[in-house]
């Protein structure tokens, strides 16, 4: 059985969907999802602890060696991130909404649970697959059902901020398709590990660079890099916010993922920075992410949207730890990527008890919260602290290294870039602290219980408590990430 | 000093340990503040202990160490306890206890609310401190340095006031950008440098070039800005708005000699003396400049407390400039320097602290902050005027008060630097402290009040008022009691 877990990691959420359609009534169809989310999740962290035994692991999906079948690899880099990816996806799930949430989902539930295992089956399909098509197949499955989550906010604008994620997501498929298919017209090839032996040759010819460029694209409007990120405030700022807890912590990470293995694994480091000076376009493209993301997030009324902007400064910090083309800044853009997805899934759980006890996602709305919602007001700040990247949590970690990274490259203006940029953090995380700690709570607040429930709480301080203690201790983030930037770098898995 | 009560290894753990239990007791102690508060002493006393029984250890010259894990690879959490972390330590501590017994007669007696989250953060901010003290590398102290900011951040803003919270703002606004824009920065780039981020006497940076070194030195100085050498100084008045507890043990202490002992570690540990001496000493080279900015520091933080009439902004403007003798110390980059810069640290700590005491008296007995208003006050509150009086003393450096080892350790190291105008802004520095703080007793006991003074102000409670006398006395005890700490301290230039 253990050597089936790269596919059954995949196929247990994708064939749990259509049964819980089945189950239809609410409670069975939330406990089988739980168990199947964490049984993903076990599986996940089994694989992991599979590839640290006994190095990278190769299944041939359906007996069919690979190149000709589809072959699904597992190294220490995406183990790393099926289990990122699977944590917050079972986390995120524990989390209870009910009494919160609006009608309309609640009569839907099983749908709401349907599209969140087809959505965690296609990013764990994408990390996992070394089958470039196949990365496109799981992208389009997460993406359709992330649309549906998305539309099931509570306010009719969730609509519409799912149907321009929809068209933007489409093009961004799009273009991965296409990149895709000329990739396909040169080598014949589809299986990644085969496209790095049989690409160089024909890297220079254009339709090479042209494919680099669509695949890049699609991707970054994925991941939303700026200037490509306009559906992402929208989206997550109208979802149900467990919902953008969920996609914030894992659906722009996978696909930062999947981008670094293309990236480094088929086209190869020399080719991008040497050939095509990619950096050039990157390093500018992530400064501005990180300085406009994080100043709009500062202008931001409502919660919801100012960690959206923050995602948008955040994920320059990824883009950047690739374009700084060495160890210590690629082991801190992919550390970022576990560091960030659980401090901002918690950031989201935490906004979502702080507007069940307040009613309101509105920085004004919350009022007093510091003294309402005393654990959930905490939640928020501590996560806010690992936003900041102050020392001690999550985020200080991912910081480091890429701060490392650039001064190893002899960059200290991009050294400052990015310490001045986490700075304009403190500016938006210390809006909410004052107007949470500083002004007396509404009349709305009064005569209420003082705790939300444990189905909330736990789950939130789940998240938040991991934020600091990966600041603390880092084993399992730098400790595993560390070796596989370095056979990143040499081109492998 | 004598025997030590546990055995050092054992005890470095629970110096460290006691703080944050203390919070977490108190924290679950809430609702019964006569238990929660005997805690609290109960907890200052344990740490103080503890920390008193590193002294034969120390003193022996015997490692006393305490690696937890590797937070980031090579680099662990750990403590080692040397001379100078072991003097910050035992002043933290040991004043911990006395604020801790001022505190609640100061707390209770101006029915202050939210105590417990008061007395919480104060804990942690203690053991922050002692973090500090006893890091034995730079990512640790980091750590503790930012969390000392994060944890006094609540207590600054315990009014809870629109003042408050405009005080706060600048309070985390100058401690956490600087902290994070210029110090780690300089922490990466010594990583970058020297491979390694251990402290050693002597220093680590190695082979790095005089540019890189200077570049450094100049991040480390204005970026650990608890120093508050300007113009990053700001936050120290603003953080007046703290309930005077804070104020005395925090923003005259612990926060505040956080600094400057960092800065004082980083020139002992980072560059190490003869490093720093040989960027050159000119006006406009090497440590020069730098030191012209400590020493501008030390001048107008002076002539700026001329002209405040709130005693406590007074008195923080006056913290400004005595900070800066430390951190010119350091950059004189000579052993009596360093020596006198230790010394400060302890000396103003204790003249200091009882200053803020008095303050906090007089606002608790008198409900007075304005110096313009308290002559006459004296006559009905003579202890803590007395107390006053003698502190004053001790920081202008008058024999037979402790400050007058520091200042002489200072001047000595400027006449060793070859630095002569340094001794000339000493000089010109004490001058205008008698022309600040004298004034204030004097005027206390000899002058007239403004208006007829109200029937029933006497002194503040016992708990108030048995603490500042106590360590006003200090002042003058540490004056006949100054060798072992010499002694302690010769080993720290390496």
């Amino acid at each position: 059985m253990t050597e089936h877990l790269p596919v059954l990691i995949v196929v247990t959420p994708l064939l749990a969907a259509p049964v819980s359609l089945l189950l239809r009534r609410g409670d069975p169809v939330r406990v089988w999802s739980l168990l199947v989310t964490w049984a993903t999740f076990g599986g996940t962290v089994a694989l992991l602890s599979q590839v640290l035994d006994r190095g990278t692991v190769s299944y041939a999906l359906g007996g069919w060696a690979p190149p000709l079948g589809i072959e699904y690899r597992v190294g220490l880099a995406n183990g790393f991130v099926l289990v990122a990816v699977s944590f917050v996806g079972a986390v995120v799930l524990t989390f209870d909404t009910r009494a919160g949430s609006s009608r309309p989902t609640r009569a839907r539930r099983y749908l709401y649970y349907a599209a969140y295992l087809l959505c965690l089956a296609g990013l764990l399909g994408m990390a996992v697959t070394g089958d470039v098509f196949n990365i496109f197949v799981f992208l389009e499955i997460s993406s359709l059902s992330s649309y549906a989550l998305i539309s099931m906010g509570e306010q009719r604008r969730a609509l519409t901020a799912a149907y321009s994620y929809l068209i933007m997501g489409t093009i961004g498929a799009t273009f991965v398709l296409l990149g895709i298919g000329m990739l396909y017209a040169m080598t014949g090839t589809l299986n990644l590990a085969d496209l790095a032996v049989r690409l160089p040759p024909v890297a220079g010819s254009r339709t090479t660079v042209v494919a680099f460029g669509f695949l890049a694209v699609g991707l970054s409007i994925k991941m939303a890099v700026f200037p490509l990120h306009q559906w992402l405030p929208n989206a997550y700022g109208f979802a149900p916010p467990k919902v953008s807890a969920f996609l914030a912590g894992t659906a722009t990470k996978v696909s930062y993922w999947v981008l670094v293995r293309i990236l480094f694994t088929v086209f190869g480091a020399g080719f991008v920075f040497g050939t095509l000076h990619l950096e050039r376009f990157l390093i500018p493209l992530s400064l501005l992410g990180m300085f406009v993301g994080s100043l709009a997030a500062i202008y931001q009324d409502d919660l919801r949207r100012l960690l959206a902007y923050s995602s948008i400064a955040q994920v320059g910090y990824m883009t950047l730890g690739i374009s700084l083309n060495n160890p210590e800044g690629l082991t801190g853009g992919l550390v970022h990527l576990f560091n960030h997805g659980i401090t901002k899934s918690g950031l989201f759980l935490a906004v979502a008890c702080l507007a069940y006890r307040l009613g309101s996602f509105r920085i004004d709305g919350l009022a007093g919260a510091g003294r309402r919602a005393p654990l959930a007001a905490f939640a928020f700040v501590v996560g806010g602290l690992s936003l900041i990247g102050v020392p001690g949590t999550a985020g200080f970690v991912s910081k480091w290294y890429l701060v490392l990274g650039a001064l190893e490259r002899g960059w200290w203006w991009l050294a400052v870039m990015i310490l001045l940029s986490s700075l304009l953090a403190v500016a938006y995380v210390w809006r909410f602290v004052e107007v949470a700690y500083f002004r007396e709570p509404g009349q709305l607040a009064l005569g209420q219980p003082r705790f939300e429930p444990p189905a909330m709480l736990v789950p939130t301080w789940c998240l938040i408590g991991a934020a600091v203690v990966f600041g603390f201790w880092t084993d399992l983030t730098v400790g595993i990430v560390r070796p596989a930037v370095e056979l990143l770098l040499r081109g492998t898995l | 000093m004598s025997g030590a009560l546990l055995a050092p290894q054992a005890a470095l753990p629970v110096a460290l340990a006691a703080p944050l239990l203390c919070a977490a007791g108190v924290g679950v102690l809430g609702a019964r503040p006569n238990l929660r508060d005997g805690f609290t002493v109960a907890a200052s006393v344990v740490t103080f202990l503890a920390v008193c029984s590193l002294w034969p250890a120390v003193a022996a010259g015997e490692p006393v160490e305490l690696d937890l894990w590797p937070v980031l690879e090579g680099v662990t959490l750990g403590f080692a306890v040397e001379p100078l972390g072991l003097l910050f330590g035992l002043i933290a501590s040991g004043l911990w206890i006395l604020t801790s017994l001022y505190a609640f007669g100061y707390m209770r007696g101006h029915h202050e609310r939210h105590q417990t989250r008061f007395f919480v953060c104060f804990a942690v901010a203690i053991g922050a401190a002692l973090g500090i003290a006893f890091s034995r590398n730079l990512l640790t102290l980091f750590m503790f340095y930012e969390a000392l900011t994060f944890s006094t951040y609540p207590l600054v803003t315990h009014h809870e006031t629109e003042e408050a919270r405009r005080a706060g703002r600048v309070y985390l606004g100058v401690l956490v950008s600087t902290s994070i824009a210029f110090l780690l920065l300089a922490v990466i780039g010594t990583w970058r440098l020297a491979g390694t981020l251990e402290l050693r006497p002597g220093g680590i940076l190695g082979p790095a070039s005089d540019a890189a070194a200077w570049t450094l030195l100049a991040l480390f100085v204005f970026g650990i800005a608890k120093a508050a050498v300007m113009p990053f100084h700001r936050w120290l008045p603003a953080a007046m708005v703290a309930p005077t507890p804070v104020s005395a043990l925090l923003h005259a202490v612990a926060v505040v000699k956080a600094g400057v002992f960092t800065v004082l570690k980083v020139a002992l540990s980072v560059f190490g003396l003869e490093r720093l001496r040989a960027l050159g000493s000119g006006l406009l080279e090497g440590t020069g400049p730098l030191l012209l900015v400590a020493s501008f520091t030390i001048v107008s933080a002076s002539i700026v407390a001329l002209r405040q009439d709130n005693l406590k902004r007074r008195l923080a403007y006056s913290t400004i400039s005595q900070l800066s003798y430390i951190v010119v110390g350091a950059l004189l980059a000579t052993s009596a320097g360093a020596l006198g810069a230790g010394l400060h640290i302890l000396t103003h700590a204790v003249g200091k602290i009882t200053l803020f005491f008095c303050a906090g008296a007089i606002m608790v007995a008198a409900h007075e902050t304005e110096i313009s208003r308290m002559g006459g006050l004296g006559r009905r509150m003579p202890f803590t005027f007395l107390a006053f009086l003698l502190a004053s003393l001790s920081i202008i450096g008058l024999p037979p008060f402790a400050g007058a080892w520091s200042k002489w350790f200072l001047v000595l190291g400027a006449l060793d630097a070859g630095q002569q105008w340094v001794v000339g802004v000493l000089l010109l520095s004490s001058l205008l402290n008698v022309a600040y703080l004298l004034p204030i007793p004097v005027a206390a006991f000899f002058g007239k009040p403004p208006a007829p003074l109200e029937e029933g102000i006497h002194e503040a409670p016992w708990l108030c008022v048995g603490p500042l006398l106590a360590t006003a006395l200090l002042c003058l005890v540490l004056f006949l009691w100054i060798d072992p700490w010499l002694g302690l301290l010769e080993g720290i230039t390496g």
